[in-house]
């Protein structure tokens, strides 16, 4: 995943679960079925499991851009200048 | 959300603390119940007052227990658990409270009864006071949710009397 669908897969999942629960809680309380509210919110957990944990490809759609090694190759990393140390062993 | 694992764990911990706010609003929906039960009481017989080995006074009566406890259940009612007891005053109590019989009500089908019988635990005092004695007889109620707060209740009946001599 990249990181807008990284985004998009937590954002769903909050609003799935709360929406399921909601829902779930309605239905059991205008049929008086405390059974029936566990088993709406049971098939909602499994149906928001099933669409935000694998790795959707919808989740890939901002990739990322990494860079090209040929373009690494010509800025290479700044050294640490090794003459400031030879100055300090001097000093003392 | 880097990760598979990362992402299961997260759904199922959201998941779980979703599910007990929902049984919380659950176990808060009973209070919008409005309750009325109705339950009478009576002594058929006694059938016999003696003196036990101890020393202590003992009775067996019938009786005769109808109630209606339907308005009781609510879509979070596990079980009604009622029971009788008979309570009285005597000089060394203030309040004695001997449990004559009880019985799990599992459904509301089942919260509308009428039960003949003798009392099935003893009626038993601490010493004899039992002479002549003034009781009431209270139904107890425990409502028992399937999720959250118990609710427990009862129903005084007062006026009932012992015989003055043993049979």
């Amino acid at each position: 995943m990249d990181w807008q669908g990284q985004k998009l897969a937590e954002q769903l999942m909050q609003i799935l679960l709360v929406g399921f629960a909601v829902v779930a809680f309605a239905a059991g309380y205008a049929l008086g079925s405390f059974q029936m509210m566990l088993l709406i919110y049971a098939s909602g957990v499994v149906i928001t499991t099933l669409i935000t944990v694998p790795n959707w490809p919808f989740y890939n759609r901002h990739t990322l851009k990494w860079l090209d090694p040929r373009e690494a190759e010509k800025h290479p990393k700044p050294q640490i200048a090794s003459s400031s140390s030879k100055k300090k062993s001097n000093k003392k | 959300m880097h990760s598979f694992v990362y992402r299961a764990n997260a759904l199922l911990t959201f998941a779980v603390m979703v599910l007990a706010f929902m049984c919380a609003m659950a176990s808060l929906s009973d209070n919008l119940n409005s309750l009325s039960p109705s339950a009478q009481l009576q002594v058929l017989n006694v059938n016999w007052f003696q003196k036990s080995t101890q020393g202590n006074d003992e009775v067996s009566m019938t009786l005769n227990i109808s109630a209606n406890l339907q308005s009781l259940f609510t879509w979070n009612t596990k079980q009604v658990f009622a029971f009788l007891t008979a309570e009285y005053e005597t000089p060394k109590n203030s309040l004695n409270q001997v449990s004559l019989w009880d019985g799990i009500i599992p459904s509301k089908e089942h919260a509308k009864f009428s039960i003949h019988t003798t009392n099935k635990y003893r009626f038993t005092d601490q010493g004899c006071n039992l002479l002549g004695k003034q009781y009431n007889l209270t139904l107890h109620w425990h409502v028992m949710p399937k999720t959250g707060k118990m609710f427990a209740d009862k129903l005084v009946m007062t006026g009932f009397r012992l015989p003055e001599e043993y049979r």
